[in-house]
């Protein structure tokens, strides 16, 4: 697997000396906040509601097990035992104290991790399809691209001071599992007519005030112009971008409203400069990262064991049927574990189930684990013999839960119960939504349905893309919750309709009842998914089911 | 024009803790929303911010915010300071596990 090279090493240990002296001065009164909270979030550290926040960074969502149990040892030493998968690949701890921040990101650094934040206006982290090097539908593992554009973006001269901060996300697979549409940029991975693989290469998607679905610039380029050809997008950006309106600086406004067509006149004549000036001199990096990537020694399995388990455990085949993905060895499945038992905060693992999760890495998927936007733990390389051993091992950490892609597998921001910015709380909504549905006994018979929740316009909880979007508001005082249908967040991406006027938190979880009631009952059958049956019928069934009592008004 | 002004604290996040605080009317800070002082005229309230800001190695981004008075000292009127007061609701952590 990739690791850090020296300078990488030497650049991160020198960052927590620096940032050990200005903590130091902080507290001394030496530095002033506002000399201060720069360098702070720099270092991934945010003041919230209660506490300091730290944000870790997972470079596309990929942790080596040694990894995973670092970070249970730093949730249990100074934080309050249990960390915060985010939507962004993250992981955040919400108890540190100041003075042990340098201490923690010392700790990180012992496993070649980090919390530096590439904030401003620059390009961050990129974000990746988290069944990347296992999928079975993989043309390519994306992660080594990914790799490259991190290398190529981190301290670009050129691309310090954007208009606005700049995402990319990348998958290997047509099948679109990393929100790519979304995105300032967004890399699929597909292969031409001749069977080569090359990227379609997507702009101006993004959620937030102003959602949109990213524009295809190019149906297909190939592999090797992966740079040239982003440098060129980033560089029209970068002049053409507004920069007299904070709420217009993102590519999504430029592109739209200059135009796809003409942005990518523009983009296509700055490619041929770019791609001179690279002259192919990025590939000898990538095919050397390419190798640091090599997937793992995969080894012969006999699959009749799991098959037998099956048969034999209504539990064991639950579970399987609903949080296993096919890996491209057959032998192999790629396994999701759920953070998303009903009644528990999404995203949430405690110390002791980062512990357990990283041991069974070792022990049964090649010391590999992912992180996944949708807030879940992937074991991306489980030989199928061992499953029932790891099902057993997951049971006894509360960590079986057989929900995947659910309705009570919920996306959920941290909202008003840690976030400053929030203008609702998500938490609470999500875990009273699993919990009914949990009663219900329904969830399996519904099917495929992605729940999404956001505790303010800022959308890190992808409400928009949400099958049933969630946004948590502010209204005269009182917390409301606008219902968003439709949205998708696949290859076939679409933002959600509003459906109405909001509803308050103690009726927000019978509405999303009366929702999914009132879908049983019009689907064509359970093949029909919530998601096929709002495409093929339009917002009217739906509306009626969520507000009764104005059907003759409306 | 002018909006009625609407009774205030004093309120910021501590440095060390990081966790709320209430400015007292002895020019201290609190971890009690209860002991905090209530200001009833914009002038004082404003006053006191300016004391809170020139204190930047106790607290961090000093506000004002509204609340009203309750039987035991100052109460919040929105939801926010409301759970400022308490800490997160998915956990019992922060200053409803402190009392
Ligand atoms: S969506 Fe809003 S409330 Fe939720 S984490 Fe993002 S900024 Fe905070």
């Amino acid at each position: 697997m990739y690791r850090y090279d020296d300078f990488d090493d030497a650049f991160v240990r020198t960052r927590v000396a620096q940032f050990r002296g200005q903590v130091e001065r902080r507290i001394d009164g030496s530095l002033t906040e506002d000399e201060f909270k720069p360098l702070r979030l720099m270092n991934g550290l945010y003041l919230q509601l209660h506490a300091y926040m730290l944000r870790v960074a997972i470079p596309y969502g990929t942790l080596r097990a040694e990894q995973m149990r670092q970070l249970g040892m730093i949730a249990e030493r100074w934080d309050e035992g249990y960390g915060h998968f985010t939507t962004r690949q993250n992981i955040q701890f919400n108890w540190p104290k100041l003075k042990d921040v340098p201490d923690i990101l010392e700790a990180l650094a012992d496993v070649e991790m980090h919390a530096i934040q590439t904030s401003g206006n620059t390009i961050r982290n990129v974000t990746a399809d988290h069944f990347a090097g296992a999928a079975a539908d993989e043309i390519e593992d994306p992660r080594p691209a990914a790799e490259l554009l991190r290398q190529w973006s981190t301290d670009h001269p050129e691309f310090q001071f954007l208009p606005r901060k700049f995402k990319i996300a990348i998958t290997g697979s047509p099948n679109d599992r990393a929100v790519v549409k979304a995105h300032d940029i967004g890399l699929r991975m597909i292969r031409n007519e001749a069977g080569e693989p090359g990227f379609e290469v997507l702009v101006g998607g993004g959620l937030g005030r102003t959602p949109m679905i990213g524009k295809v610039i190019r149906d297909f380029l190939p592999k090797e112009d992966l740079l040239p050809y982003c440098e060129a997008i980033v560089a029209t950006y970068n002049l053409l971008g507004r920069r007299d309106n904070k709420y217009k600086a993102r590519i999504k406004i430029t592109v739209h409203e200059n135009g796809i067509d003409t942005f990518r006149d523009l983009v296509e004549q700055k490619f041929i400069e770019t791609r001179a000036a690279f002259g192919g001199a990025d590939q000898e990096l990538l095919r050397e990262i390419e190798a640091a990537f090599a997937p793992p020694a995969f080894r012969a399995v006999d699959t009749a064991p799991f098959e037998a388990a099956r048969e034999a455990d209504p539990v064991f085949r639950a579970w399987a049927d609903t949080n296993l993905a096919e890996h491209k060895d057959a032998g192999h499945a790629i396994v999701t574990i759920s953070l998303k038992k009903p009644g528990a905060t999404p995203g949430d693992a405690t110390a002791e189930q980062m512990r357990v999760m990283a041991d069974l890495a070792d022990k049964y998927s090649y010391g590999e684990l992912r992180v996944s936007h949708e807030q879940n733990i992937i074991l991306p390389h489980v030989a199928k013999d061992d499953l029932p051993a790891l099902h057993d091992a997951l049971k006894s950490v509360e960590l079986a839960t057989a929900n995947l892609g659910l309705v009570s597998d919920i996306i959920a921001c941290p909202g008003m119960d840690y976030c400053a910015l929030a203008t609702a709380r998500s938490i609470p909504i999500a875990q009273e939504i699993a919990e009914r549905f949990e009663e219900l006994k329904l969830e399996h018979e519904i099917g495929e349905l992605k729940l999404k929740i956001s505790g303010c316009i800022n959308a890190c909880g992808h409400h928009h893309v949400g099958h049933i979007g969630i946004l948590g508001l502010d209204r005269a005082g009182v917390e409301n919750y606008q219902i968003t249908l439709g949205g998708d967040a696949t290859e076939t991406a679409a933002i959600g309709e509003r459906a109405g006027p909001g509803f308050p938190a103690e009726e927000i979880v019978g509405a999303i009842e009366r929702l999914v009631l009132g879908y049983l009952d019009v689907r064509e059958g359970p093949e029909e998914t919530f998601l096929q049956a709002y495409r093929r019928l339009g917002p009217d069934p739906f509306k009626a089911a969520l507000y009764p009592d104005t059907k003759d008004a409306a | 024009m002018s909006r009625r002004f609407t009774p205030k604290v004093v309120t910021a996040n501590a440095l060390l803790e990081g966790d709320a605080v209430w400015l007292r009317a002895d020019g201290g800070w609190s971890r009690d929303m209860h002991d905090a002082q209530l200001f009833e005229e914009e002038e004082l309230a404003n006053e006191a911010l300016r004391h809170a800001l020139a204190q930047p190695d106790l607290v961090v981004g000093a506000y004002l915010a509204d609340a009203k008075a309750g039987p035991e000292g100052p109460v919040p009127t929105h939801f926010r300071e409301d759970f400022r007061t308490r800490g997160p609701s998915n956990y019992h952590l922060g200053k409803q596990a402190e009392a």
